[in-house]
């Protein structure tokens, strides 16, 4: 049911596969470090709060503010994955949401019953129980995601490239070459095409040398698996020759 | 195998948006209950779906398409093939959630119970030996006074020692007997380990109390100081216990072949609800014990105190026992 690691792939009974990108336990580490923040503000907030009340009665202000500290720092991240669909706000900013590790919706028990095993988790200090779990996980899971039979992923909501901003449509030699195009389409290895988006995006931040390499071993790879015409590829470089086959690859529409 | 990939999102994209905001509606509202023409039409969105993303994996030159495809196709299973009613807080279940959760799993309160008197009794038989046992445990200050003493003081008492703290002491207990409780349960992840340990320690201390009041002939002070709130608080500490051990069972999972996810699955609703249940009883016992239990004869006589105690341990038992059986 799973690939060591990096992703847990769900099959389901159509016969079809989906995965789940699993969060690495220093990615959730620094989560955790915003959601601390979180509690923090927060706690200093209900503080502030109780320090006014004190004025009407002091003690009652100070029970308040030990059962206020103790919801908050127990039910922050309940209620946050509870209404946030798996996510607090460190999850969130990093793009991380807990999940049902069989692909079903998450339970409000799952999501009470990690959050309070996160006591044992943090034992002796600093997660220390909840990081070796991690790290010795098949799933990354800590001992709260175990027991509540969770997992946190990487949310995949990334935009489709905009192909007409990276490689216009306009003047693009290989269009010409159809049966070439479709081949190159059905050998080229995703990531490749994912690496080569990435570089044609990122192309004014490189180091002009370093550019130069980058897109040189990009084109060489692509060439590598489809051999165009010469004329087709005259007067290209390799920057735009890569540009030109990110356009055949994703095609004519505009995404 | 397709050919055109473009022609092919444009042709699909359409069903896609429509089987997207299909499950952002349902995420919406889980509650929402669908009409048979939308069930069939969600699930036929789901299995076109599917086909596709089957089809782009055997094509994938376009990763973020598959990648939305996936995260897609990901929504509308856990949508399809969950069987467990989406959660949603009803007073009167969740009232009744707690004891009918208690009562499946009575063996676990029962070890708790058991590990609970085993510490008790290792506390007796610790200062039965040694007096000077006493020291070592019971590390708090007030135990450490000879109860006889202890007894004097408070009965003439001339000043409330709690005055204008009341609120903040009850405060500190529910929630330090909380985070105890829920330790209880959380170090049922040890296999149970943890969970016995932290109850036996619990047991040792209660029965060196008890052992050292018993021993004073001061029997009568004892029940009144802690059958008011211990009535319900030691039965929610030996609760987080059962919840500690029904955690341990099912990672264990003796005797019982099914998957060990699944038989996680299965205890997770009762270990909240006893959890939950345990919590609301700890609220309860710490406002009793800073504003009654620290109370003694003659600002309240002990037969009071004492019948307050067995009334609430009656009315818990019941509750506990009788509550939502059918």
């Amino acid at each position: 049911m799973s690939e060591r690691g990096t992703s847990l792939v769900i099959e389901t009974p159509e016969g079809v596969d989906f995965s789940y990108e699993l969060a690495s336990p220093v990615t959730r580490a620094v989560a955790w470090i915003i959601d601390l923040a979180a509690i923090g503000v927060l706690t200093k907030g209900t503080d502030k709060l109780c320090e006014w009340l004190a004025h009407l009665n002091r003690d009652w202000a100070d029970g308040l503010a030990v059962i206020l500290y103790f919801v908050i720092s127990v039910g922050y991240a309940i209620v946050l994955e509870w209404r946030w669909r798996g996510q607090t706000l460190g999850k969130r900013v990093l793009g991380l949401r807990v999940v049902d590790a069989q692909g079903l919706r998450l339970q409000l028990s799952q999501v009470v019953l990690r959050n309070l095993l996160r006591l044992v988790d943090m034992l002796p200090v600093a997660y220390l129980v909840g990081g070796i779990a991690s790290f010795a996980s098949r799933n990354c899971q800590r001992l709260g995601d175990l027991a509540a039979g969770t997992i946190v992923a990487r949310e995949r909501n990334a935009p489709d490239a905009d192909m007409e901003e990276l490689a216009p449509a306009k003047y693009n030699s290989l269009a010409a070459f159809p049966h070439l195009t479709a081949r190159l389409r059905s050998l080229v290895r995703p990531e490749a095409v994912s690496m080569a988006v990435e570089a044609v995006a990122r192309r004014d931040a490189y180091e002009p040398l370093a550019r130069i390499e980058l897109f040189r071993e990009l084109a060489d790879y692509f060439r590598g698996l489809v051999q165009f015409p010469e004329a087709a590829a005259e007067g290209l470089t390799d920057e735009q020759y890569v540009r030109s086959v990110l356009r055949v690859v994703y095609g004519t529409r505009s995404n | 195998m397709i050919i055109d990939v473009p022609r092919f999102v444009a042709a699909e994209r359409p069903y896609w948006d429509e089987l997207h905001t299909m499950l952002a509606k349902l995420e919406a509202e889980p509650e929402r209950r669908l009409q048979l023409e939308e069930i069939e039409r969600l699930h036929y969105l789901y299995e076109r779906c599917s086909a596709d993303l089957s089809r782009l994996d055997t094509f994938a030159t376009e990763p973020r398409v598959r990648a939305s495809l996936e995260a897609l196709v990901s929504r509308a299973y856990s949508t399809i093939h969950e069987t467990r009613a989406p959660a949603k807080i009803r007073w009167k279940a969740a009232l009744l959630a707690f004891p009918r959760a208690f009562r499946r799993h009575l063996g676990a309160f029962r070890l708790s119970v058991g590990v609970t008197l085993l510490g008790m009794a290792f506390g007796w038989f610790a200062l039965h030996i040694d007096a000077r046992n006493k020291a070592v445990l019971l590390p708090f200050s007030h135990l450490l006074i000879p109860p006889a003493e202890r007894v004097a003081q408070e009965e003439h008492a001339k000043e409330d020692r709690l005055k204008g703290l009341k609120a903040s002491f009850a405060a500190n207990l529910m929630t330090h007997n909380t985070h105890v409780t829920i330790l209880a349960m959380a170090l049922g992840v040890t296999f149970g380990a943890g969970t016995l340990i932290l109850l036996f320690y619990n047991g040792v201390i209660l029965g060196a109390v008890i052992t050292d009041y018993v021993a004073a002939h001061q029997s009568v002070f004892l029940a009144g100081w802690l059958l008011p709130h211990g009535s319900i608080e030691i039965p929610a500490i030996l609760l987080g216990g059962q919840a500690g051990f029904i955690l341990a069972g099912a990672l264990i999972g003796w005797g019982d072949r099914t998957a060990r996810v699944d038989r996680l699955r299965a205890v997770a609703s009762d270990l909240v609800a006893i959890i939950a249940g345990a919590g609301v009883m700890l609220v309860w016992a710490g406002t009793v014990e800073a504003f009654v239990s620290q109370y003694h004869q003659p600002v309240i006589p002990y037969a009071l105190k004492i019948a307050f105690g067995l009334c609430e341990a009656a009315a818990l038992t019941f509750y506990l026992g009788w509550a939502g059986r059918e």
